[in-house]
């Protein structure tokens, strides 16, 4: 499952992982939102679905194949695919 | 309207007139899977107004709740929204009613604002937008149970000032604090209900981030303590959405159904047959010999109780769908088809739709309506019907249980009957997707939505709820049977009466039925169908199991085989190629006047049903003159397989 992620494996092994994206963070992982780069309806209903900036998210399970995705957000689990995911940016 | 409740008369003693002409209308309003139907249930009970269509809420429900001996107030169901700006079909429909701008609905006098005790600062976001509408409002803190359980807390009466609304905890569920819903309601019913001034500000409405800020002091200003995670939804998802167990886990919960479903309902199912054929009996060795008994006897109850005997296995089958449904597991079950549904264009939340369409198409097309993109939404409208729905249970039950023989498969797991119905039911799975595919390829090619579905934690499914779907469905499957299906029956059994030869009614073949049967008789020949099949194919355009009454009473007329049930008639009448045959043609064909009828309304035009109609008959007649010739010419070997 692991195998489709190569792609966005950061190139720094053994180095300490940064993940930038909520795509990137893996099962368990936590990251702290900090904007969403997508148009405004889109970003509006991700926020009113709890993804405001600032707030922690945690990556939880996905389907087979790792896409989509479910991440804890504000006390809820929202699915999204990669392809959204991607355009959540975290704080560094 | 709103008026009347402000004249003279005093509140607590409303005139028996005030009655009959103000029609005191409160609105259910929340966030997905906050438990608004739960308690729309609990509150009217069975006088709801027919909720015909089990599922997702999707456009109003509207029911009464007696909260005394005289005054009634009518309660409105909406589907759940995440803010007032709507993003999807349903959403709108709850925008419409609060704004006071959906025709033919007046504005709610009062609004029950449902949120989750659970997750209390989220859902306490939407009460922004609902408290500045400005209306009599209750603020409902639902699932005070799980809250209690896993050790959250709440003060209700320091949220109310915190808000300037009264506040209620209460679990749906259980029926827990459901009176303060009944006090809040007399007190709407009865005089205008002021609010006080809120100790928070509301904040502006756009700005989600100051939305959610203000939530979160309010829960903070109550004391509100979040509840523990739910340590089960975690376990059962550590399971469902494994990478290897979750697909195995599904495609068993699949076949289990099948198998009981065929199974399971056989002893209700011969329960009711007897009782159907004894009844007949009786009446026939009661009743004089005359048109009246033969009416009775060979047009109607061989015609409508060949069909009633189906009903426990539906039933059956609405248990399970609502089980899945009640319970949570319908989110995971999208979540892992997403892929799937993305290879042919669509995406994950088409296939909760299509997976009511199981149960019927009508409810799935309307619930089509939480689609965001217009063309994914025509599109899956467009395949529903292909989803084998409960109508089309009667006809591949009958013909195979008469075609096919009961062998074990897979070590006594799986019958070869469950195996063939199972395989009907993969195959209209294919046609849908094949479609979808066709359709996301041409015409409705367009730029994906994104995906964003909200995975509710598991909960029991309570009795109550499943029991109102039941009896809905009971209701609305036997309403069919003493509408529909009796007129079809009775109207058969004149044509078939008539013309009269020498004042005697004639050999069925030479009947006005007769006639229209052997008229179409040419056009499904190639398919191996008789004329009997032929009138049963028209009747049945009313809706799919009409064809199983029909066939009841025209094989009840004929001399030939009056005394044998429909199973025997059927053997005798058709060979095995042919019954395949007519399988295929009802595994893809559109025989349904709702269906048709509520795509034209969700569509707004005759362009897709038209197109859909045709593409749909087209399909099962290819599908059942390949079945027949390839089956029929294949010789012994594959025969041998069925009788």
């Amino acid at each position: 499952m692991q195998l489709s992620f190569k792609k966005n494996r950061l190139p720094s092994v053994g180095a300490k992982r940064l993940p930038g994206k909520l795509s990137e963070l893996r099962e368990g992982e936590q990251g702290v939102l900090e904007s969403i780069e997508l148009p405004e309806a889109v970003s509006q209903r991700l926020m009113e679905l709890g993804f405001i900036p600032g707030i922690a998210v945690t990556a939880a399970q996905s389907a087979p194949g790792g896409d989509p995705r479910v991440f804890r957000v504000d006390g809820t689990e929202i699915a999204l695919r990669r392809e959204t995911a991607l355009h959540l940016i975290l704080k560094q | 309207m709103s008026d009347c409740h402000s004249c003279s008369m005093g509140p607590s003693f409303p005139p028996p007139a005030a009655k009959a002409n103000s029609r005191h209308t409160v609105a259910l309003v929340g966030p997905p899977n906050s438990g608004k139907t739960t308690l729309f249930n609990r509150l009217t009970g069975l006088r709801q107004k027919v909720a015909n269509f089990p599922g997702v809420t999707v456009e109003q429900h509207t029911g009464r709740a007696k909260i005394s001996a005289q005054r009634d107030v009518f309660l409105t169901d909406l589907p759940g929204i995440y803010s007032l700006k709507p993003c999807s079909e349903d959403e709108r429909v709850t925008h419409d009613v609060l704004m006071g701008t959906m025709p033919g609905t007046t504005r709610p006098d009062a609004v029950l604002l449902i949120l989750d005790a659970t997750n209390l600062t989220r859902h306490l976001t939407l009460a922004v937008p609902i408290l500045s509408l400005n209306l009599p409002t209750l603020v409902i803190l639902n699932m005070s149970d799980d809250l209690r359980n896993r050790g959250g807390e709440v003060d209700p009466a320091a949220l109310a000032a915190q808000l300037g609304a009264p506040v209620a905890l209460i679990s749906a569920a259980t029926g827990e604090g459901i009176e303060k819903i009944f006090q809040f309601l007399e007190g709407t019913a009865a005089a205008d209900h002021r609010r006080s001034t809120p100790l928070l500000q509301l904040p502006v409405l756009q700005d989600v981030p100051k939305c959610r800020q203000w939530a979160m002091q309010a829960g903070k200003g109550s004391s509100y303590q979040a509840p523990a995670h739910s340590a089960w939804t975690r376990r059962l998802d550590a399971v469902f959405l494994h990478p290897i167990a979750g697909p195995i886990v599904f495609l068993l919960v699949v076949i289990a159904v099948f198998q009981t479903i065929f199974t399971g309902a056989k002893p209700l199912m011969d329960g009711v047959q007897n009782l159907v054929s004894s009844s007949g009996a009786l009446l026939a060795s009661v009743l004089p010999e005359s048109i009246f008994r033969s009416l009775l006897i060979d047009g109607i109850w061989k015609g409508v109780g060949s069909v009633i005997v189906f009903l426990p296995q539906i039933l059956l089958l609405f248990l399970f769908i609502g089980v899945l449904e009640d319970s949570g597991y319908l989110a995971r079950a999208a979540l892992i088809a997403d892929r799937s549904m993305r290879r042919v264009g669509l995406q994950g939340k088409s296939f909760i739709p299509l997976l009511s369409a199981y149960a019927c198409a009508v409810p799935a097309i309307l619930a089509t309506r939480t689609i965001e993109n217009k063309r994914d939404r025509i599109a899956t409208i467009m395949i529903a019907p292909f989803m084998t729905c409960s109508a089309r249970l009667p006809v591949y039950t009958l013909l195979i249980a008469a075609f096919i023989e009961d062998r074990r498969l897979l070590g006594g797991f799986l019958g070869m009957r469950a195996a063939t119905m199972l395989g009907l039911y993969v195959l209209g799975f294919v046609a849908a997707f094949g479609t979808a595919r066709l359709l996301k390829s041409s015409v409705l090619k367009s730029e994906q939505t994104p995906f964003l579905l909200e995975m509710p934690p598991y909960r029991w499914p309570t009795l109550r709820s499943l029991g109102l779907r039941l009896y809905d469905r009971a209701k609305v499957f036997l309403h069919r049977a003493g509408t529909v299906i009796l007129l079809v029956a009775v109207v058969l059994w004149a044509l078939g009466s008539l013309p009269l030869e020498n004042g005697k009614p004639p050999a069925i073949e030479n009947s006005i039925v007769g006639t229209i049967g052997k008229t179409v008789e040419p056009i499904i020949a190639p398919l191996g169908f008789n004329w009997k099949i032929g009138v049963g194919l028209i009747t049945s355009i009313a809706a799919r199991e009409v064809i199983v009454g029909t066939l009841g009473t025209l094989y009840g007329m004929d001399s030939n085989t009056q005394s044998v049930g429909l199973q025997q008639a059927l053997q005798k009448d058709l060979t095995p190629g042919a019954a395949v045959a007519l399988l295929i043609f009802f595994a893809f064909a559109m025989q349904c006047m709702s269906t048709i009828a509520v795509v034209r309304r969700e569509t707004g035009g005759w362009t897709w049903p038209a197109a859909q109609f045709a593409y749909m008959t087209f399909l099962a007649y290819l599908g059942g003159f390949i079945a027949n010739h390839v089956l029929t010419g294949a010789g012994p070997s594959t025969l041998a397989l069925f009788r």
